[in-house]
């Protein structure tokens, strides 16, 4: 039973999704509406496993005096506090402190790891745009071709032609390239799909292959 | 006729054109109004059809009886001929007409209906995708028996896969700790749960190496399921006393604030190793960079295509797509998951066929292949 129930249930809750892509009926959709609401309120029985982990290593951290303890001071503060004013404001959580909080210190520190980004990929294109071989070379080219077509500068050099070729090398090649992968990852997840909804693939249960 | 009559007639148009009410001057042809349910849906729609050559706007009015209580529910271009009222109540009647002005009167068509809201048993247009969903299904029962039988079955070589043992070797062999990302998106996307799969791999490799690996992870069903694959894994390596429960930790429900704590983690421990497996977004390239900053060597694996170049370039190793797919299969050998890649390759090859097939057939003036492939 312990084995048989997961497995019953993938099966049901796997097909399902599909029954309803083919099945426009309104008794078959509000069925599927509701086992997307499942998932929601599954996810958040998770979400206090989480929660207690979370709290539960920081604490350790901060007992045993390990290096870097005072941020998960602020961590557990950040989180108590942030957790009290979002249950105090409602519903929707907008209690002016939470708000005050979630503008001006949560916004700003994801728009500041997100603005990284722009370093981040300078330097992964300096290192992929070194003309080590024959194909880094032809992958430099066609950066340069494709950046120059972006830019009104390109045109101006070129009399107009580097637009035309950065579209052609982006609409072309590239958009080849793009669906040949796709179409192989679309069957890959199919698969997939289909050996987890039929039992075949059991890893993520924990109990191995059949 | 001097200059300023000229501008003064061209005010002067200018200004009647753009207070007359829309449709003021204008007839409209409107012929054949037909009104009937939208095929192949959930009843919640009524289709509208007619013939116009206008480019005025006209209304839309209905009733649920013909002679009276017409309301005016929305309005289009004439000329796109269709309307579709996504406010019916399934299973009631309702009469539709056209209007819009002439002069100070409003002109009407004749009245179309009744038309009835009825829910739909099959999506016709999706006849396709079934045809293709029974095919997988079918010639993935087929090679997994046929792989049953003991029939041998090959798979190429995956060098991101074979890497994996190398890559643990190298931490056990610097006695520091491997870092496993299962990607940020929760349990009910395929590529999360290919990438349980090969976590599970890798933490029997550390349990039998005695290496120390560690899961920080986004989503708390991901953790639970991580946890839970880690803890089995070292059970069935023979290593159950060696599992710790901080091996598998929960971080945030934050992208940024996990991307932040990882690459923390990163250069703080200096993980020997980086697996990032699963669905990526921006975060892809912080963290690969990072890790490669930091020297760790790196097997990347996604299916989602705008993070593959990020990976490619930061990371030693990565699985395209769908080799991230087949992982388990490669890993384990298990001869059943063998015949599911085998499926896959044989559909492969079919979609190649009907997309070439359709290339030619294209090109020499046939849009049957085409309209056949095209789904909604």
């Amino acid at each position: 039973m312990k084995r048989t129930l997961p497995l019953f249930l993938t099966f049901v809750v796997g097909m399902f999704p599909i029954f309803a892509f083919f099945v426009p009926h309104r008794a078959v959709s509000n069925l599927n509406q509701q086992l997307d609401t499942w998932l929601v309120i599954v996810a958040a029985f998770a979400l206090p496993l989480g929660v207690v982990n979370l709290v539960g290593s920081n604490i350790d951290k901060i007992k045993r005096k390990q290096r870097g303890w005072p941020y998960s001071v602020v961590l557990i503060a950040g989180l108590c506090i942030m957790a009290f004013y979002g249950i105090v404001g409602g519903e929707q959580g907008f209690h002016p402190y939470f708000q005050y909080m979630f503008v001006n210190m949560v916004s700003p520190l994801q728009a500041t790891m997100f603005s990284l980004l722009a370093f981040y990929v300078a330097s992964a294109a300096y290192r992929a745009f070194r003309a080590r071989n024959i194909e880094a070379t032809v992958l430099l080219a066609a950066a340069i071709i494709v950046m120059m077509g972006r830019i009104p500068f390109g045109d101006m050099l070129t009399g107009g032609k580097m637009t035309p070729i950065s579209e052609w090398i982006m609409t072309k090649p590239n958009a080849a390239a793009q669906r040949g992968i796709i179409i192989g990852a679309a069957l890959g997840a199919a698969s997939m799909q289909i050996r987890v909804i039929l039992g075949i693939e059991r890893t993520y249960l924990g109990k191995g292959q059949e | 006729m001097r200059f300023w009559h000229v501008m003064l007639l061209i005010g002067l148009s200018w200004l009647c054109f753009t207070l007359t009410p829309i449709g003021w001057v204008h007839a409209i042809d409107i012929e054949g109004l037909v009104a009937q349910d939208t095929p192949s849906d959930g009843g919640q729609s009524i289709d509208l059809r007619w013939t116009s050559s206008s480019l005025n706007r006209v209304i839309i009015l209905r009733s649920t009886s013909r002679d009276s209580g017409f309301t005016v529910i929305g309005e289009a271009i004439a000329s796109d001929g269709a309307y579709t009222d996504f406010s019916v109540v399934e299973g009631k009647q309702y009469f539709y007409r056209l209007g819009w002005l002439s002069g100070e009167d409003t002109v009407y068509t004749s009245i179309a209906g009744p038309a009835v809201a009825k829910s739909n048993w099959f999506r016709k247009h999706r006849l396709n995708a079934l045809v293709t969903t029974v095919l997988m299904f079918v010639l993935v029962v087929t090679f997994v028996n046929k792989a049953k039988q003991g029939k041998p079955l090959y798979i190429r070589r995956i060098s991101g896969l074979s890497a994996i043992d190398e890559a643990v070797g190298r931490a056990t062999e610097m006695g520091k700790k491997i870092l496993y990302i299962p990607g940020i998106l929760s349990l009910s996307e395929i590529q999360t749960i290919a990438s349980l799969s090969i976590l599970k791999h890798i933490a029997k490799l550390t349990a039998i190496y005695g290496t120390d690996i560690e899961v920080p992870n986004k989503d708390p069903l991901v953790f639970s399921a991580a946890r839970e694959t880690v803890r089995e894994a070292y059970l069935e390596a023979g290593k159950p006393d060696q599992y710790r429960e901080e091996m598998v930790s929960y971080l945030t429900y934050d992208q940024f604030a996990y991307a932040a704590s990882v690459t923390a983690k990163m250069v703080r421990e200096r993980p020997a190793t980086n697996f990032f497996i699963g669905s990526f977004f921006a975060e892809s390239l912080i963290l690969a960079e990072t890790g490669q900053g930091v020297g760790a060597i790196q097997i990347a694996g996604t299916a989602d295509i705008p993070q593959l170049p990020f990976f490619v370039t930061a990371c030693d190793y990565t699985l395209l797509g769908e080799e991230l797919f087949a992982a388990s299969a490669y890993l384990s050998r298990e001869p059943v998951l063998l015949g599911s890649i085998k499926a896959q390759d044989v559909m492969k090859a079919i979609i190649m066929v009907v997309i070439g097939t359709g290339i030619v057939t294209y090109a020499f003036g046939s849009e049957f292949i085409r309209n056949l492939l095209l789904s909604r």
